[in-house]
């Protein structure tokens, strides 16, 4: 093997990464909350909806759990043009990310939602509550703790493997920005070691972070309840 | 706009395109099926040596636990990518398929590993001490005792990841390997529309992913049920 | 001399010391009880003695010869010649009830299968449970799977058996028939080492009963000696807030 390893090279870069990992995580952000809505949604349509509204629930949620996202984004980038529709490749991967992050969040947060017995529902109800109301005030707080570790997982799974997906149409989230710069400096190998190490820290900081918030989150949850 | 897209469906349908396309199908499945169930196996050997007594298992047992700890925090694309440069910088004419079939595996044994971890985990304790009190080596305990009872604990959720991977095949696109997502993106380039090529293509993986995970979902019922059945007859105490 | 001795055994986790010097003797078919508080270390020396628990001191001896718990090839001597039930019955899940009690002689001791088959079926339907062959843990009682676990325990013909808290985990209608078994056994001469709470039994059945208490041995003597006249302090509080109920 004829090849030497430099990677102070690499290192000089990490200002360029790091700038790519800031857009990892504003993607990777937008995505879960924009998922998060989509999910409330659909789980509760799937919840309460009529039957018409439950089988569009579900067959948004069997399409998009079983394509993978990436053609989801080509589709929005190579496909929206034929009608006119030009989106920037951060778009793209924003919004085909954020319909495929809401279908699996539809799935957690119904999980959710059937953990909620019918009683509390039904005295909501007795209440004068609307149907909005018991979601709000008694469903969410309720399932906020359950769910919290699958939301908390999932979030960090769309940082890791979600976000970098972008970097095939050319967006400059952190495995973009290593293709950018290791197209200039050729220190392929080097670049993407130091990536994947940079992967590693921000997932282990995002993961313990969600781990502390939920401890204190609860804390704070079990004196208000 | 619809109206060029319809006009270019025969041609998009035409028997060449189709057997590349269901070729491609076959590359998708062939990845995933061969680069996961090789995963699979190598995980299995590293939850072996993981849980192996003795200290000359030390070392194994960091490796394995840094090894999973570090790849399910990276994505399969950058491993994909390291897996390519890797392998070019020592073999120059490595097939893009090895290299992909490579990077399946590494990244399906950190995944699987723990799975299967967990399954060996789940079978009580207090049964491996009464084997191991009857004099039982902790292969016929593994063998005999644990593992009859781990698979159903192992297999839905390792199947569950094996057929959620048939999508993660679509990132090996990018080293160029000729599975469905490269043959969408030649077809696009050649012209076609993308709404028609992508459209089509996600129907092909929904067709390969959807079946594929109901029958995860049966298999799952499947090795919940004797137990279950059983125990629905409990007898009274006597 | 005695079949089982027990001398100065001594067993830590870390820091925490679970055995401080613990001395037991068994002649050729006598029945000691262990009683004591939880936490006493009665169930660690049962552990400690078939080799789930490492000693970290003193010494097990076996009809005068001394066990090596360090030495694999020493430990499993020893297995050969004990048998333990445990509280929990730790039957194995993915096996029927016969199998559950052919395995051990089968596989590990390597007799025949039909011959074993067939010691079974006597040991089952000696504990009660002949029509039960084929049923699955799941399908039995608590005191079924006890009796089980006892008849599987027998079928490794051991010299020496443990039991422990074995009826703990019953409700109270199937300790019964679990004692019964006992009693039986009691009977027929094996040497055994009991642990329990069943006060009443142990004073029937056991010929000498030893108190442990944080780690060692408080008083040991005869059942009418420790539970009418008790000797020491702390045997004599134990025994009092017991026999009140």
């Amino acid at each position: 093997m004829n090849y030497t390893f430099q990677f102070g090279v690499a290192l000089q870069q990490l200002p360029g990464l790091l700038q790519g990992a800031i857009v990892t995580f504003e993607l990777g952000l937008l995505t879960f909350w924009g998922g998060a809505l989509i999910g409330l949604l659909g789980a509760s349509l799937k919840t309460f909806g009529g039957p018409v509204l439950r089988r569009f629930a579900g067959a948004y949620v069997i399409f998009f759990t079983n394509t993978p996202a990436l053609i989801q984004i080509y589709f929005l980038y190579y496909g929206l043009p034929d009608f006119g529709i030009r989106w920037d490749p951060f778009t793209c991967t924003l919004i085909g990310l954020t319909l495929n992050a809401g279908a699996y969040l539809t799935e957690i947060m119904r999980a959710g939602f059937i953990s909620v017995h019918r009683h509390e529902m039904e005295a909501a109800e007795t209440l004068g509550m609307s149907l909005w109301q018991q979601i709000r005030f008694v469903i969410v707080p309720h399932i906020a703790k359950t769910i919290y570790p699958a939301l908390a997982n999932f979030f960090v799974v769309i940082l890791v493997m979600g976000t970098s997906v972008g970097a095939v149409i050319g967006v400059n989230e952190l495995t973009g920005q290593a293709i950018n710069i290791s197209t200039e400096n050729y220190r392929w190998i080097e670049m993407f070691v130091v990536v994947a190490g940079i992967y590693v820290v921000l997932t282990l900081i995002a993961s313990l972070s969600l781990a502390l918030v939920g401890r204190w989150a609860f804390r704070v949850k079990a004196k208000i309840f | 706009m619809l109206t060029e897209i319809l006009h270019q469906v025969p041609r998009f349908f035409s028997g060449g395109h189709l057997l590349l396309l269901f070729q491609a199908m076959g590359m998708t499945l062939a990845l995933t099926a061969i680069g996961c169930v090789t995963g699979f196996l190598v995980a299995f050997l590293l939850v072996l040596l993981r849980r192996s007594p003795g200290i000359w298992a030390l070392p194994f047992k960091i490796v394995a636990i840094l090894y999973v700890e570090i790849f399910r925090r990276i994505p399969f694309l950058v491993v994909t990518y390291l897996v390519l440069f890797f392998i070019q910088a020592f073999v120059s004419d490595a097939s893009l398929f090895t290299i992909a079939v490579v990077a399946i595996c590494i990244y399906a044994i950190a995944y699987t590993a723990e799975i299967i971890r967990g399954g060996l985990d789940s079978v009580a304790r207090q049964q491996v001490e009464a084997a191991t009190a009857m004099n039982f080596s902790r292969w016929q305990t593994l063998m005999r005792v644990i593992l009859p009872q781990a698979w159903a604990v192992i297999l839905p959720p390792a199947v569950a990841f094996m057929v959620g991977f048939i999508k993660d095949t679509a990132l090996v696109s990018q080293v160029g390997v000729f599975e469905l997502t490269f043959r969408g993106k030649e077809l696009n380039n050649e012209g076609f529309s993308g709404v028609l090529v992508f459209g089509t293509i996600a129907l092909l993986y929904f067709a390969m992913s959807y079946p594929l995970s109901r029958c995860g979902g049966w298999l799952e019922r499947r090795l919940a049920s004797p137990r279950s059945q059983r125990s629905h007859q409990r007898l009274r105490p006597t | 001399m005695h079949h089982l001795e027990v001398k100065d055994l001594t067993s830590a986790y870390g820091q925490l010391s679970v055995l401080k010097g613990v001395n037991l003797g068994l002649s050729k078919g006598e029945v000691v009880a262990l009683i004591g508080p939880s936490g006493s270390g009665k169930s660690t020396v049962l552990r400690v003695l078939m080799g789930l628990t490492p000693p970290t001191g003193g010494q097990v001896l076996i009809d005068g010869t001394p066990v090596d718990y360090r030495k694999a090839a020493s430990v499993r001597a020893a297995r050969d010649r004990m048998a333990i039930v445990f509280q929990q019955y730790n039957l194995f899940q993915n096996m029927d009830v016969l199998r559950n009690v052919t395995i051990a002689p089968v596989k590990i001791k390597g007799r025949a299968r039909r011959e074993v088959e067939a010691e079974a079926e006597r040991l089952l339907a000696k504990v009660g449970l002949a029509e039960k062959h084929h049923a699955y843990p799941d399908e039995l009682s608590g005191g079924q799977q006890q009796r089980v676990a006892i008849a599987r325990a027998l079928a490794l013909r051991p010299e020496i058996l443990l039991l422990d808290e074995v009826t703990s985990a019953l409700d109270p209608e199937l300790v019964n028939e679990v004692l019964d078994t006992i009693r039986g056994l009691a009977a027929e001469g094996m040497t055994m080492l009991i642990v329990s709470h069943e006060m009443a039994f142990v004073r029937e059945v056991a010929s000498k009963v030893v108190m442990m208490d944080k780690g060692l041995v408080v008083e040991e003597g005869p059942p009418k000696q420790i539970f009418d006249s008790p000797q020491t302090d702390r045997a004599r509080e134990f025994v009092g807030k017991i026999l009140r109920h």
